[in-house]
């Protein structure tokens, strides 16, 4: 499957470890086109929605796997289904709504109708009229259903697949992080609302960015200011045996000593004589089992689990071309969160999505790049911090292998051979 | 009838004020313009429709409004661009001695050092006021934006 195509070969990666990475690979619409079928529909496990979002049956919503419309949606017996939102007539979209309860989902076009489970169960007039017109008997209804996604649920958090050979879930993810979303999602959730965000960049400038726990303590510079998260802080990245997830996470209240002449000193950020007349936004009232107040969880490819504070999200990364993307965030609390509690959530989301005072930044430093790396396509970017070769957990924050783990993951499944002679 | 134009005139004038400040990136004296007791919200109509409670950006003191300020001016990093609202006409939806409310859409535009302008975002204003010595005061501003698939990111206000 994964012969070298010509846009592959246009670029050529030096290192072996990833630690360049040729501009061309970020601005390619033919790079792109390989990578919904290579990435997003390939061998992995893709977010779609959480239960929570679709309790009932019938419950659907309708999302993006890469740039492909998706249903998902929970069958009378409780089962959850997802099938590519594109009627098997002629292609049109087959459910309009974003969202809404459902017996089955009908093609307003010609009215063919799919039950819950995607399988056509309906043709108008498939006999025609006094048997003139309509179909042909040897139409079978049978090979026509919407095109079905594989669905895997942990805890809630529903995951679908293109690859009928994809590893189960759990493998996957790997232990680390079915963990992480057993610590996210140990209770019951509910839906706060949504956030969304299109940003004029290539998708794995994004992806890139989750995975750099070097920018965060010097381009936000509201969280370094107000401590949420410094680079000195205690805090790391894990990862997955292979590198392609990772989570960087902070400790509450244990700063690293730190000299006046340490890190920032060449900057003009990190200390910063400003206070916040309202600190309450900054407040983390302690509600896991340890003592991490910041994870940022991106499970390869396409979505981040964030814990910022008190505010939980998980964000889908919806492809549009290689130009653009759109972050969907769904902030959610716990069912068992009281008045007080769903406040304090509304109120810390303040630091996070598209207008957060802690992550604005990156919508900008994504584009920064784009628009520069229109040219010199094999010009590469330096992906050094925390050191070159193997990719492995990481003991501090200033480090950006993570970013290495996802590229030499992506160039497995695109078939590329980092290092290799041009 | 004149006590009501003399309204609709004046919290016109709050308004017109409260986007030109903006506009002028004056936002030290837009703050002037919220009551001491006052809400800001900016929410995506998407949330408002499913009953969801999420905002964008949520600021349930003006000491909070005073931050997000104080952060844009000291902290925050984000497009360089200039905003430029489009006011619809306003519409006093209920009036009494001590308050009033009003709605009016918007379109928001930016524009970017070379001139180059996008559709930034559309939406509804929700007013209430109340009056001060200083003039009417905004006592809850609550933006619903259309426009919920934020352009790049929300650091200016709306
Ligand atoms: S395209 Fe859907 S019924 Fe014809
Ligand atoms: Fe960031």
């Amino acid at each position: 499957m994964n012969e070298t195509s010509e846009a592959l070969s246009r670029y050529h990666f030096p290192a072996a470890d990833c630690s360049r990475i040729p501009y061309g690979m970020y601005r390619d619409a033919e790079v792109y086109e390989l990578e919904q079928e290579r990435i997003f529909r390939g061998k992995v496990w893709n977010y779609l929605a959480l239960e929570a979002e679709i309790p009932n049956p019938g419950d659907f919503r309708t999302i993006a796997v890469g740039d492909t419309p998706v249903i998902v949606n929970r069958a009378r017996d409780g089962n959850l289904h997802a099938f590519v939102n594109r009627c098997a007539h002629r292609g049109s979209i087959v459910q309009r709504q974003l969202h809404g309860n459902a017996r089955g989902h009908i093609c307003c076009y010609h009215q063919w109708s799919y039950n819950l489970e995607g399988e056509l169960v309906s043709i108008p007039f498939r006999r025609g009229v006094k048997g003139v017109g309509g179909l042909d008997a040897d139409f079978d209804p049978k090979c026509h259903s919407l095109r079905r996604l594989k669905v895997e649920s942990l805890n809630g958090v529903i995951f679908g697949s293109f690859a009928d050979d994809v590893e189960p879930l759990e493998e996957f993810l790997a232990p680390p992080f079915v963990a992480q979303l057993k610590r996210l999602f140990h209770a019951p959730v509910k839906v706060l609302g949504y956030q969304r965000q299109r940003i004029f960049g290539n998708w794995k400038l994004y992806s890139d960015n989750v995975r750099d726990p070097n920018h965060g303590g010097l381009l936000h510079m509201f969280q370094i200011t107000f401590g949420i998260a410094r680079l000195s802080s205690v805090g790391g990245a894990t990862l997955d045996a292979e590198g392609k997830h990772n989570m960087s996470w902070t400790a509450q209240g244990k700063p690293v000593e730190e000299s006046k002449d340490s890190g920032y000193g060449d900057t003009a950020r990190g200390d910063m004589d400003i206070k916040l007349r309202d600190p309450s936004l900054l407040e983390y009232r302690k509600e896991f089992p340890d003592d991490r107040s910041l994870t940022i969880a991106s499970i390869f490819p396409n979505c981040t689990f964030q814990q910022i504070g008190n505010t939980l999200a998980v964000r889908q990364f919806r492809t549009r071309s290689a130009d653009e993307f759109e972050v969907v965030s769904t902030f959610y609390g716990y069912e068992h969160d009281d008045a007080a509690m769903t406040k304090h959530r509304l109120q810390c989301a303040n630091l996070a999505g598209p207008a957060g005072l802690v992550s604005m930044e990156d919508g900008e430093a994504v584009e920064l790049v784009h628009r520069a790396i229109v040219r010199d396509k094999q010009s590469h970017s330096v992906v050094e911090f925390g050191g070159k070769g193997a990719v492995k957990d990481q003991e501090n924050l200033v480090t950006d292998v993570p970013i290495r783990g996802f590229w030499l993951h992506y160039c497995k499944l695109m078939g590329i051979q980092p290092g290799a002679e041009a | 009838m004149q006590t009501t134009m003399q309204l609709h005139y004046e919290i016109e004038q709050l308004l017109a004020a409260y986007a030109a400040l903006i506009d002028a990136d004056r936002l030290e004296e837009w703050l002037d313009l919220f009551d001491e007791d006052s809400q800001y919200e900016i929410i995506a109509r998407e949330n408002v429709e499913q009953n969801l409670p999420l905002s964008l950006m949520l600021c349930d003191n003006k000491d909070m409004l005073r931050d997000r300020v104080m952060s844009l001016r000291k902290a925050n990093i984000y497009n360089i661009h200039v905003d430029c609202h489009v006011l619809s006409l306003l519409r006093i939806t209920s009036a009494a001695e001590d308050r009033c409310s009003a709605d009016a859409s918007f379109a928001l535009f930016q524009s970017n050092q070379e001139g180059e302008s996008r559709l930034f975002s559309v939406g509804r204003y929700e007013i209430e006021a109340k009056p001060s010595a200083q003039g009417w005061r905004l006592r809850k501003m609550r933006v619903v934006v259309d426009t919920g698939a934020v352009l790049t990111l929300l650091a200016t206000p709306i």
